[in-house]
């Protein structure tokens, strides 16, 4: 059984001007011990989809399910059982902590919650900043003593505080820099292999995902258009999106990116207002004809064992 | 070498000593940018904290150097500081020289920078948005540039305003040049801030993380028009990144600088095959590489800039160096040339 799968999962919201499609049809799976990578551009839905899965977003339609119990008509007085195994660290770590409260009260709320007593807590607060790399004195101090790496730790020990089974990264280490993002990575990957966690792991990085993932699912303008394996996904892309992601995406080897040839997509992301009836993507697509206008195409098996929703594959 | 002097051009494999003697007799086009021992400090109420600590760097016509390094290294002072935009106070040029097309602009008046600035020297920055006026069109916005440094009138500057918005492949720029900027996209908006730049054709043009806000997609598309501009005007560039991905993708030469200082500079192909110094080839590692065989484990650059108020004593990197040693805790290394074209501050590189 997988630990997550969505089913035909929609989220809109109602703006001004006009009804925003913001996640339009998402199904997916994610297996127990996986990381999944979910990358795209800005507006493509990827954050909303991964907030759609905490319930943090109205769902306008389709199935969460979590550990085979679907969430997505579930109240708020019955999610606390689903957020001890599924919890969230995001892009921002300053944003995301109260900058009145130690970081020893910030990891400690969710067992408060729960109702854990006072010693358990402390001694379970004293254990989780040493599996996060930081120093005892830690719980005392306020956020804005820490750089930006290690409130991305704070953050990351509150996640692991009950124990989840899933932990959805949303642009974990996008605000990080170079030396220190690589520290992040790695210990993800540390307390991914020590305690089994799984990672749904939201970047428009295409390197670390690449990195960091098992399988990779690529979405555009509110719905995935490949899903496959990591490697499938980086040599044999099969989707016209795909391919043009993987060309844009900057090569730190200059000789690499010298002897590639490169085809720049043209133009930028629709508006998810009223996208397009068809495929999301015929608009920048160079391989788009009479058919892409008309008929959606869903996500269906090609070559290479990947799912890619594409009419001329 | 006591004191390394900026390498040569697009040859940079020449000697420093053969580039010095031979610079004015070449002219100031071949070096649009030269940059000699800028020092700029910050002085706050918690001291004075060397921001940019004796820069060097000299720029060709035609050529990319990439200004390479992580948050509080300097990079943005540095070009702050070339362009005579620092924050003053707390900021000051406290030393050196900046050459632009061959005269120093380190104490030319202000005025005088305001007819430089837009006319020889242009800048991008990271955030459109922020550089354009909210409440003016985009016509409006080139036009004045025009109109500051040309003698073209109104008429005149709005056709060329057209002209430089389809140089920058704005999609539909006729209609385009009516908008204001909160109808454009973040991409849209750098390409107006890129024709702005490039409007009185500048021999220089600074480049400060100009496509960090942008998309993979469309950050490859302003990538490649910057590449274009630069290559059709024959433009001396200087590229401002984080990145080490665009530095591969832009640059013929990189400047890594740490805590205020270059430690490293080497010709692109050079500095990523056999980075010298240790925090290059930290951040390097640290790096992931698309389609490489995958690494069990990124190679991390433990601790983290130290802050500028709290540099050691020694070398600023020692403390997270793997390859440091008892001297580099005391002196702070200086630059010195291993190998034609390349400049190290390293006491183990030096070593081998």
């Amino acid at each position: 059984m997988s630990l997550l799968a969505l089913h035909d999962v929609h989220v809109r919201f109602n703006t001004a001007a006009g009804i925003v499609h913001a996640v339009n049809g998402v199904s997916l799976e994610l297996a127990v011990g996986e990381t999944l990578g979910l990358v795209g551009e800005s507006g493509c839905g990827k954050s909303t989809l991964g907030k759609a899965i905490m319930k943090l977003v109205p769902i306008a339609g389709g199935e969460i399910v979590v550990d085979g119990v679907d969430i997505a008509p579930l109240g708020r007085d019955r999610l606390a059982e689903m957020r001890r195994k599924v919890q969230m660290i995001f892009q921002d770590p300053y944003g995301s902590l109260n900058p009145r409260s130690t970081v020893g009260r910030s990891v400690a709320q969710p067992l408060v919650i729960a109702g854990w007593k006072p010693d358990a807590t402390n001694r379970r607060v004293e254990t989780l900043l040493g599996w996060v790399g930081l120093p005892s004195d830690a719980r005392q101090r306020y956020p804005h003593e820490f750089s930006g790496g290690q409130r991305q730790r704070i953050g990351i020990a509150r996640a692991l505080a009950l124990n989840p089974k899933l932990i959805i990264c949303d642009e974990p280490v996008s605000a990080l820099d170079v030396s220190v993002r690589a520290q992040v990575i790695n210990l993800l990957e540390d307390l991914k292999s020590q305690f089994g966690v799984s990672y749904l792991f939201i970047s428009h990085d295409l390197s670390v995902v690449e990195h960091i993932a098992d399988r990779v699912a690529v979405m555009y303008l509110g719905t995935l258009v490949e899903v496959g394996g990591r490697d499938q996904i980086w040599r044999h892309p099969q989707h016209p999106y795909t391919k043009a992601l993987l060309a844009a995406a900057p090569i730190a080897d200059p000789k690499a990116a010298r002897a590639r040839q490169r085809s720049v997509l043209q133009g930028e992301l629709p508006s998810p207002i009223d996208p397009p009836a068809g495929c999301p993507f015929q608009s920048r697509c160079p391989i788009a004809q009479d058919r892409c206008r008309l008929d959606r195409p869903v996500l269906r098996p090609v070559a290479g064992g990947a799912q890619a929703a594409c009419h001329f594959i | 070498m006591e004191r390394t002097e900026p390498l040569a051009g697009p040859r940079a494999s020449r000697p420093a000593q053969a580039h010095e003697a031979g610079l004015e007799a070449r002219g100031p086009a071949r070096f649009p940018l030269e940059v000699r021992d800028l020092s700029t400090t910050l002085f706050t109420r918690r001291g004075e904290m060397k921001a940019v600590d004796g820069l060097s760097l000299a720029v060709g016509a035609g050529e990319t150097v990439a200004l390479v390094g992580e948050s509080g290294c300097g990079k943005s002072l540095s070009a702050l500081s070339i362009m005579r935009l620092l924050p003053e106070p707390p900021a000051r040029i406290v030393g050196g020289m900046v050459k632009l097309n061959g005269r120093d602009i380190v104490a030319v008046s202000e005025e005088a920078m305001l007819d430089i600035r837009g006319k020889e020297i242009g800048m991008i920055f990271q955030d459109p948005l922020s550089s354009l006026n909210p409440v003016a069109t985009v016509e409006k916005q080139i036009a004045e540039v025009l109109t500051t440094h040309t003698d073209l009138g109104r008429g005149q500057a709005r056709a060329r305003a057209h002209e430089l918005l389809e140089l920058v492949g704005m999609p539909d720029a006729g209609r385009r040049l009516d908008a204001y900027p909160h109808q454009l996209s973040g991409g849209m908006c750098q390409r107006v801030v890129i024709a702005m730049a490039i409007a009185c054709s500048p021999s220089v043009l600074i480049a400060d993380e100009p496509t960090t806000a942008l998309d993979v997609t469309v950050q490859a598309q302003v990538l490649a028009l910057l590449k274009k501009l630069q290559a059709d005007a024959g433009m001396a560039m200087i590229f401002i990144t984080h990145d080490l991905g665009v530095v591969a993708e832009t640059a013929e030469r990189v400047v890594v600088m740490y805590a205020g200082r270059k430690v490293e500079e080497a010709p692109v192909d050079d500095l990523f095959e056999s980075p010298l110094h240790p925090y290059t080839a930290g951040l390097i590692g640290a790096t992931p590489i698309p389609g490489a065989a995958r690494a069990a484990r990124l190679a991390d650059i433990p601790g983290m800039v130290p802050p500028l108020n709290a540099l050691p004593q020694g070398c600023a990197f020692a403390p997270r160096c793997p390859r440091v040693m008892e001297r580099c805790r005391r002196e702070k290394p200086n630059l010195t040339q291993p190998a034609p074209g390349r400049l190290v501050a390293c006491f183990a590189a030096e070593k081998g």
